[in-house]
């Protein structure tokens, strides 16, 4: 496919489109599917069939608005009205309401702070576009990012583009994401891969399966350009099998763009060839570490190994490997279609950009939401967030997932952005947010983490193997309340221990729950100390 | 730009040593009568970096190296040992030993085994950590050799040598973290396996009692690792 072609598409789409003056958007994301939402698009088709607007009227599944505690979510367009919690029996009354008045009982407010505050650039077509069409991708600037680069730079100019950009990784370190690319267009190999880690192990973690169900074309069009900039033509998809949708999406969205030429051989005309597989995780946690995912895509064992050498150099079959997080790859198509110098402007001196949090545990408006860097933590969980629920006080916010740290109040007013969050003892990670009230011990919350960890840990060093486990029964022993004060100084032995001996960052990051407990909570622990 | 074959120069706990770039510090520190404590390293086998107790500090990092997997480097100045170093150690050897049923007295590798002799090394008189009494089996369905679980500290020697020398690769491991254990095929006993020839390679190299020869009595078990140097050596000039 051309450029001129892929703008026709888009053309004949938008015609399409001005033919129908309504639309009923329906959220067919994994939360609102629970909530049966798929019921209630065959409830709103069949209504529309029967009424005299019917006709005019078309009804679509898109992806996931982010406000998932609403779900299941409906838009109205063009009124752009938002309808929460909606039930198949309110289909007739939200098809009778098109061109009149909105049904009010269902209306949600699209002027709160929710919305307002977000800023979209990965989520930007998310429960807008029907993540089933390419069409609807290609109608919203879809892959002129791709043909633009293969047609119209070198790979060395795609590379600098990333690099100026500023973007950094979104898989939890924040790497960045152009020295890496030009790391592995360095390497020498007769053959190169790229690879996307949709491994999203973390626990309440749901924004690479949101992006992954709700705009997998967006994902693949960033892979595309990555592997023309370092110079590889195969690609995998390492996605967990607990994320059938996201899966069946992805592996739709494939056959679409190779069948309409923008994966396989000669894309956009020219030699560029790009052949993508979707390869299914089992659901290990230490399977999203790199090595450990490129092991498993090699039909080994998931364990990681020792770093250097690192993938950039002898990566999938010890050939020069890029391997980037979902999030990471889905900012690029608008890098390089709006500029790396717009991408910069945004966020803060060495964050750029936006990034995804899914915002869960004690907060009103829990979901997906996408801020700027440098937004502050307070923002994040009383505006958009809404606050604590039942009247009760926040107590610490868990960010990073189990490789992060809990951050108490004192720091709410801090600046969202890498080096911020690892100074009070978290990490950015991969953009989980779990909000804490006063009802929680965090001895509990710290607890629970390293119990996720030695279950996830893959046995192979001794530190983390053995490590966390015996952090667990002392974690246990001072929980209930039996613990010593020789337990607690135990369990700061092996957390320094574990953090800096184990082979990989599971082990290495998994005492970051307790350290950061120990450090701003620990009376909680000291209370519970038996004599 | 370092080749393979390019003699480097570092310092080793203060020494002036030399070696090839593509040897490891650990073999450069062997041939220069420095000792770093190992486990699952065994020489032949391929490094796994999985045991952490070869772990050394290089001056410049926060961060320590597995000596055993860590590539010599040009001006490199490597510390085996340090309060650190031997503080991580010795809770190493003790994590080993609270993590199964270690009971020297009875085993038949007490005398002859490397965890005893890593704790002897580290002064690991008592252990500081609850034990966490397992109950783990023992499969003696192999006709002449026996696998005791309380014993394995996961070393990956077995399966290592199994796969790579003998070319079997009947032992793999099975579960994850705390359950993780070694595996005769797809986890079946081992005398069931199709895969097994018997050659008792695996016997020779564990470090403990865990895989033993039948008919063996306590402190008994004598093990012969010598073969793996010389067979693959004699490979090499083969090849
Ligand atoms: C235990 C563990 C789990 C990880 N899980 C994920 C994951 O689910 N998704 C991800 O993108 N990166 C994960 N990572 C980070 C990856 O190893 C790797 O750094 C990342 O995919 C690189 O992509 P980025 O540079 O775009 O962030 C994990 C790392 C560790 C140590
Ligand atoms: S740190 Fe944990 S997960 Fe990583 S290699 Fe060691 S045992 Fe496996
Ligand atoms: S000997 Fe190096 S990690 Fe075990």
């Amino acid at each position: 496919m051309t450029p001129e072609e892929l703008e026709k598409i888009a053309a004949k789409e938008e015609q399409a489109r001005a033919h129908i003056p309504h639309t009923i958007d329906v959220c067919l994301g994994t939360t609102c599917m629970a909530l049966q939402s798929d019921k209630l698009k065959t409830a709103l088709e069949q209504e529309a069939t029967r009424h005299p607007v019917g006709s005019k009227c078309q009804v679509r599944g898109v992806g996931c608005p982010g406000l998932c505690a609403l779900g299941p979510l409906v838009t109205v367009k063009p009124e752009g009205d938002l309808y929460k919690q909606v039930k198949p029996e309110d289909a007739h009354d939200i098809v009778n309401s098109l061109g009149a008045e909105p049904v009010a009982r269902l209306k949600c407010d699209t002027e709160q702070p929710f919305f307002k505050r977000q800023h979209k650039i990965v989520l930007e077509n998310s429960g807008s576009i029907d993540p089933e069409r390419l069409e609807d991708y290609i109608a919203a600037g879809g892959y002129t990012a791709l043909l633009k680069c293969v047609t119209e730079m070198t790979p060395a100019e795609v590379i600098d583009e990333v690099v100026r950009s500023g973007l950094r990784g979104r898989g939890g370190a924040g790497f960045p994401a152009g020295l890496k690319w030009r790391t592995v267009a360095k390497a020498a190999g007769p053959r190169k891969f790229v690879v996307c880690n949709g491994d999203e192990g973390d626990p309440g973690a749901f924004m690479d399966r949101s992006v992954m169900e709700s705009d997998p074309h967006r994902v693949l069009e960033g892979m595309a350009i990555a592997a023309y900039a370092v110079g590889a033509s195969e690609g995998y998809l390492y996605v967990r099998a607990e994320y059938p949708l996201a899966v069946k999406r992805l592996k739709q969205a494939i056959n679409q763009a190779r069948a309409h030429g923008l994966l396989g051989a000669n894309i956009g005309g020219t030699a560029f060839t790009f052949r993508v597989e979707v390869r299914l995780g089992a659901g290990a946690f230490v399977c999203g570490e790199e090595t450990a995912l490129m092991a498993s895509i090699e039909g080994k064992r998931g364990n990681p190994r020792p770093r250097p050498p690192f993938p950039a150099e002898s990566g999938l079959w010890q050939l020069p490997t890029l391997i980037n997080n979902v999030e990471t790859y889905a900012n690029i198509p608008t890098i390089l279609r709006q500029g790396a110098d717009w991408f910069a402007g945004i966020g803060t001196s060495k964050s750029k950009g936006t990034k995804v949090f899914a915002l869960t545990g004690r907060v009103h408006n829990t979901g997906l939401i996408e801020v700027p860097m440098g937004i502050t933590l307070r923002e994040i969980i009383f505006d958009i967030g809404g606050g604590i629920p039942d009247g009760r006080v926040f107590k610490a916010v868990q960010t990073g997932g189990p490789s992060g740290g809990c951050i108490p109040e004192e720091y709410l007013d801090m600046a969202v952005d890498y080096e911020s969050l690892a100074s009070v003892g978290s990490i950015m990670g991969s953009g989980g947010m779990i909000v804490i009230d006063d009802t929680s011990s965090m001895v509990d919350v710290a607890k629970y983490f390293i119990e996720f960890c030695k279950s996830e840990s893959c046995g192979k060093c001794v530190p983390c193997r053995v490590g966390t486990a015996q952090m667990h029964t002392l974690l246990e022993l001072i929980a209930s309340g039996e613990g010593t004060r020789h337990d607690l100084e135990r369990l700061e032995a092996l957390c320094d221990m574990v953090k800096s001996t184990s082979l990989c960052g599971l082990g290495q990051n998994a005492p970051n729950p307790v350290i950061s407990t120990l450090r701003y909570f620990r009376d909680e622990y000291e209370s519970r100390l038996a004599g | 730009m370092t080749t393979p074959s390019q003699v480097l120069t570092l310092k080793i706990d203060g020494q002036d040593v030399t070696g090839r770039a593509d040897e490891t510090i650990l073999q450069v520190a062997r041939e220069n009568g420095i000792h770093i404590p190992t486990l699952c390293f065994l020489d032949s086998l391929s490094p796994l970096g999985a045991c952490r107790l070869c772990l050394v500090e290089i001056k410049g990092s926060p961060r320590l190296f597995a000596a055993c997997v860590t590539y010599i480097a040009e001006g490199m100045e490597v510390l085996t040992k340090s309060d650190r170093l031997n503080k991580y150690r010795r809770m190493i050897v003790e994590l080993l030993f609270a993590e199964r049923n270690h009971i020297c007295s009875i085993c038949v590798a007490n005398g002859h085994c490397d965890l005893q002799d890593l704790a002897r090394e580290m002064g690991v008189t008592y252990v500081d950590f609850p034990y966490r009494y397992p109950r783990l089996g023992v499969d003696a369905s192999h006709e002449r050799f026996g696998l005791d679980h309380n014993r394995c500290v996961l070393c990956m020697r077995c399966v290592r040598v199994c796969g790579e020398v003998e070319g079997a690769h009947t032992w793999d491991v099975a579960g994850r973290g705390i359950e993780a254990h070694v595996s005769a095929d797809l986890d079946f006993p081992w005398g069931d396996s199709d895969t097994c020839t018997s050659c008792g390679k695996c016997v020779q190299v564990c470090p403990t009692g865990a895989l033993f020869k039948k008919g063996v009595a306590a402190a008994e078990m004598v093990k012969h690792r010598s073969f793996l140097v010389r067979l693959t050596a004699m490979r090499e000039e083969a090849e």
